[in-house]
């Protein structure tokens, strides 16, 4: 299975399924420097937002732990610990960054599709 | 009751209730009079000087620190367009006609109202000597002021605040932190003059003055000089002297805004202040005053916020009124407000309560004074036992249950004495509060309607009790208390509070570690699936992972295991703040060869790491990114290295003096001890980090009482003292068995470790763990001496298993290409280092790039040191 992610323009493939550890996630280096943290749970589902921590503006969240608050499935900031709502990117600890910007991750479109990351 | 034939109009038709102020005060009474069920038949309109909505002019200081006015607002977004109320920004009322019921605003817009409600506020006092209108001249009350005195700031040196007060403090707080040198002028013989009494303000005035702040008190403004541009040059004081100045902020009290009700005749107090009854109404029952520009029903006029918005509130109820039965505003209505306070001033924890003076008859002080810490803590008694006022400078623990106490005017359940010892002296039991004692005097909540709210209306933790009383929404100082209560109703009601580790565990980490020892689990999966719910979190994972690893379950980057381990843990390094990693050896006691200098040297410069000593006689290497670990450490364990768990809750070092060996005064190896000791628990996950330290004598120069073991040689042996800890809470270790020979020493310390494990909660310290110990030490010496549970057998064969079980991680993870797999920065593009993460140099090491400077990537590295970089492939 192969693992792509939409940047806006185009479907990019990014790496193999078997690439992502259930519940962790992975960083992704996208042509314009920008970067996406992905992470596949436990079930399988796949999400994908953005690597740059808001709060200390270190690209880091796909270090993060993932994990669930009440129905939501969440990611925890190894930097300060926020936590967000995967499924919108909402911070739920905080409803803006330092910088006064509403807390939100970017989301970007994901998805696993047959066939392998060609070499 | 209603007002006359004016007011009574047919049904359907709407009436109008005029504002004038939109303050932090005008805001509060829109608030509660959309809570009145009368609401919806009003038009309400709103006529505001200022051109920004309300704000919180209580933190007005914070805009220095990089707030934006927004992040002061106090209007929620919609709130207006939901109630229909119509706010004009910018055009403030300027005439009332009384007897044509209108307001006439600067634009000239005529307002017909049935009720008016003067929330006008106050002006800043500007005392009354030549030149203050000069440039450079300010005041220090809105968002504007703070934008002109930060323009005035700009390229100068030197400012004078005149007002030693809580908001002279602040302005005070913010030139400083300016750069400009500052002083503060304040008429009265100490600073703080209403709030604190001789000693807090001179405790208070040695605080501020240490943080580079000029204070001159009993001495008034007499003029501002200005030089031949026209500009402030200098204050003239009161006594002849002149103190040059660029900039001079008056922030000598308020006044109250009474113009508009003095122009229309309504009568105002002999020290200004709209005079009104306790239900806000002046004498004519059309128009309402409330806030800083009324003299309440008993005769005061309130400069807080707090008594302002208890007003509001009993407005809104008082307006209400009109459309009720005829009865008139239910409620006692406002006729005094507790003006206690709290706050922190330029770093400098302030609070004053009660009757902070004493000036009731028969009262006496209780007093604790320490000029070295800057802490002074006074109470007032009275005759009858009962506890009046205080005020507490350098230390405001126990601010929240002090101050209800002192309003209820109950006597007290301990002794003062112990009251009015700062945290960590006292030993007083658990304040009892009455229950009419308010918790929250921002919205005059008492500790009865908390507990209400928690037994009868469900609420179950701070948050639900805070939005169901509005307690602690305000200024949050009575949080701590609030939490207190919440807690003790919810233990009282059966629920149990806060002993489950996380939303997902009903189980406390010592349960959940029972859990795993005696099931033998190895997953977190399984242990959720069974004993949990839902997919974990950042407390639950972290807490799995380390009782699995401190009880044997391999590598803990294999399987499962490597989804739980937290940010440190994840890769094997401590994350530093621009998402580079440190890099910590092991230097077991310290001791370390020349050679392993130069090779960890080497490492270093070829890398451009940052090096620094660290406090456990160990060398941290910063500025890895996340691909480059895997190189450093073949290095570095090629050298003979390995992990020093800096990045784990684990043992850290056993930090040493030279000892016999090489001092004159020590009577036993020390060095030799601490290297055992460091090799026997390295790797040894426990709840929280451990460090240690042997000293060879009792000059304890390896500092072994501020440990959570640490043990200091004697003639006869050797004395174990376990407890210690430095950092936030320091505490010296207790001595738990003296003159031990080095096998029951060891035997102790790995039982001791082992007890710990098994029953501390989640990151708590041993200092915290013994403190809570059913039994105390005494308890604690039995187990691990005379194995009073008869438990010791086990944890001797856990420790057993623990140091025939030990592998270095990092060796390990060098030697599985799997585990090597995630040492890359980028999925999809192994080997790239992270762009993102940039250094500059400084002082000939590097250091991480801040916000908006242009570092340099770690593949770049024209740095100070020359890097070359490889890339080891898995």
């Amino acid at each position: 299975m192969t693992v792509q992610i939409h940047d806006g323009t185009r479907w990019r493939t990014v790496c193999s399924l078997a690439d992502l550890q259930p519940g962790r996630g992975v960083a992704v280096l996208l042509p314009d420097a920008g970067q996406v943290a992905l992470f596949r749970d436990r079930a399988g589902e796949l999400y994908a937002v953005d690597n740059l921590d808001p709060f200390s503006g270190a690209p880091v969240l796909s270090r993060g732990l993932i994990g669930s608050r009440g129905e939501r499935p969440t990611l925890i900031s190894p930097m300060y610990k926020q936590v967000y709502d995967l499924t919108d990117g909402r911070c739920l600890d905080e409803d803006t960054t330092p910088d006064g910007a509403p807390a939100v991750l970017r989301r970007w479109p994901v998805r696993a599709l047959d066939g392998e990351v060609a070499a | 009751m209603t007002l006359d034939d004016r007011t009574a109009r047919g049904p359907g038709t709407l009436r109008d209730l005029v504002l004038v102020g939109h303050g932090m005060v005008g805001q509060r009474f829109l608030e509660a009079w959309t809570e009145q069920p009368a609401a919806p038949g009003w038009r309400v309109t709103v006529l505001a000087e200022e051109t920004r909505p309300a704000y919180d002019r209580v933190h007005l200081s914070s805009l220095f620190a990089g707030s934006t006015p927004e992040d002061l607002e106090l209007c929620p977004p919609g709130f207006l367009a939901e109630h229909g109320i119509d706010l004009r920004l910018g055009d403030p009322a300027t005439a009332i006609d009384r007897a044509g019921r209108t307001v006439t605003t600067r634009s000239g817009a005529e307002v017909r109202y049935d009720v008016l409600v003067l929330a006008t506020g106050s002006v800043p006092f500007v005392p009354p000597v030549p030149g203050t209108d000069a440039p450079g001249c300010h005041v220090y009350r809105t968002v504007e002021d703070v934008d002109a005195i930060r323009a005035g700031a700009a390229g100068t040196t030197t400012g004078v605040v005149v007002g030693g007060g809580l908001l002279g403090l602040e302005a005070a707080g913010a030139l400083r932190a300016g750069g400009l040198a500052t002083h503060v002028v304040e008429f009265a013989p100490r600073l703080m003059a209403v709030q604190v009494d001789e000693g807090g303000g001179a405790a208070l005035r040695r605080r501020i003055e240490e943080l580079g702040v000029t204070v001159h008190t009993g001495v008034g403004a007499g003029g501002v000089l200005t030089g031949p541009d026209g500009r402030v040059r200098a204050l003239a004081l009161s006594d002849g002297r002149e103190l040059a100045a660029d900039l001079v902020v008056f922030s000598a009290g308020v006044r109250a805004r009474d113009q508009l009700a003095r122009d229309c005749g309504l009568p105002v107090g002999p020290r200004g202040g709209v005079v009104v009854d306790a239900h806000c109404r002046t004498e004519d029952p059309a128009v309402l005053a409330i806030g800083e520009c009324a003299e309440a029903a008993d005769g005061r006029v309130y400069g807080l916020v707090a008594p302002g918005y208890q007003m509001a509130e009993t407005a809104a109820r008082t307006v209400a009124a009109l459309d009720g039965d005829g009865t008139g505003p239910a409620g006692e209505g406002f006729t005094g407000a507790d003006t206690s306070t709290k706050l922190k001033l330029l770093g400098v924890d302030v609070a004053s309560f009660g009757d902070p003076h004493g000036s009731a008859e028969g009262a006496l002080d209780v007093l604790y004074s320490d000029s070295r810490s800057g802490v002074h803590r006074k109470l007032v008694i009275g005759a009858d036992g009962a506890l009046l006022g205080g005020v507490l400078v350098g230390d405001t623990e126990g601010y929240g249950a002090l101050r209800a106490l002192a309003v209820a005017g109950k006597p007290l359940t301990v002794a003062p004495e112990q009251l009015v010892l700062p945290a960590g002296f006292a030993s007083a039991g658990p304040l009892a509060l009455p229950d009419d004692a308010v918790l929250c005097s921002c919205h005059n909540v008492t500790q009865g309607a908390v507990r209400a709210a928690v037994r009868e209306q469900g609420a179950d933790s701070v948050a639900a009790v805070k939005k169901c009383t509005r307690a602690g929404t305000g200024c949050g100082s009575c949080l701590k208390q609030l939490g207190t209560v919440v807690t003790e109703e919810l233990a009282a009601a059966g629920v149990s509070t806060g002993t489950g580790l996380c939303e997902h565990f009903a189980h406390t980490r010592a349960g959940l570690y029972e859990i795993v020892r005696v099931t033998g689990l190895t997953t977190f999966s399984e242990l959720l699936a069974r004993h949990g719910s839902g997919e974990g979190c950042e407390i639950c994972k972290p807490t799995v992972a380390s009782i699995l690893a401190s009880l044997g379950n391999g590598h803990i980057l294999d399987g499962e295991q490597a989804a739980l381990q937290d940010s440190n843990d994840h890769f094997l390094a401590n994350l530093q703040r621009n998402g580079s990693y440190s890099v910590v050896p092991r230097v077991p006691g310290g001791e370390i060869t020349p050679d392993g200098l130069i090779a960890i040297g080497e490492i270093a410069r070829d890398h451009g790491l940052y090096t620094k000593i660290t406090g456990g006689q160990r060398i941290d290497l910063f500025g890895a990114t996340v691909d480059q670990l895997p190189v450093i450490w073949r290095k570095l364990v090629d050298a003979g290295f390995e992990s020093g768990h800096a990045y784990g809750k684990s043992l850290r070092t056993v930090k040493s003096c030279v000892g016999e060996t090489w001092c004159r005064y020590g009577v036993q190896d020390s060095t030799a001890l601490a290297i055992e000791l460091e090799l026997r628990y390295r790797g040894l996950r426990s709840p929280h980090k451990l460090k240690a330290a042997v000293s060879g004598c009792a000059r304890e120069c390896a500092e072994a009482r501020g440990k959570d073991f640490g043990v200091i040689a004697t003639s006869a042996g050797w004395n174990l003292y376990v407890g210690g800890n430095g950092g936030m809470t320091p505490r010296h270790a207790d001595l738990l068995a003296a003159d031990l020979d080095r096998d029951t020493l060891i035997r102790t310390i790995d039982r001791f470790l082992m007890f710990y494990i098994r029953t501390a909660d989640r990151l708590e310290r041993t200092s915290v763990w013994l403190e809570r110990l059913d039994g105390g030490l005494d308890h604690l010496r039995a187990v691990v001496l005379d194995d009073s549970l008869g438990i010791a057998a086990e944890l001797d064969e856990l420790i057993a298993r623990h140091v025939a079980g030990y592998r270095d991680e990092w060796a390990e993870t060098l030697a599985d290409p799997e585990r090597l797999r995630r040492f890359s920065s980028f999925v999809n593009a192994p080997g790239t280092p992270d762009p993102a993460v940039t250094f500059v140099p400084e002082r000939g090491q590097i250091r991480p790039a801040r916000p908006g400077e242009a570092g340099r990537p770690r593949n770049a590295p024209v740095l100070v040191a020359g890097a070359r970089l490889e890339v080891l492939t898995p």
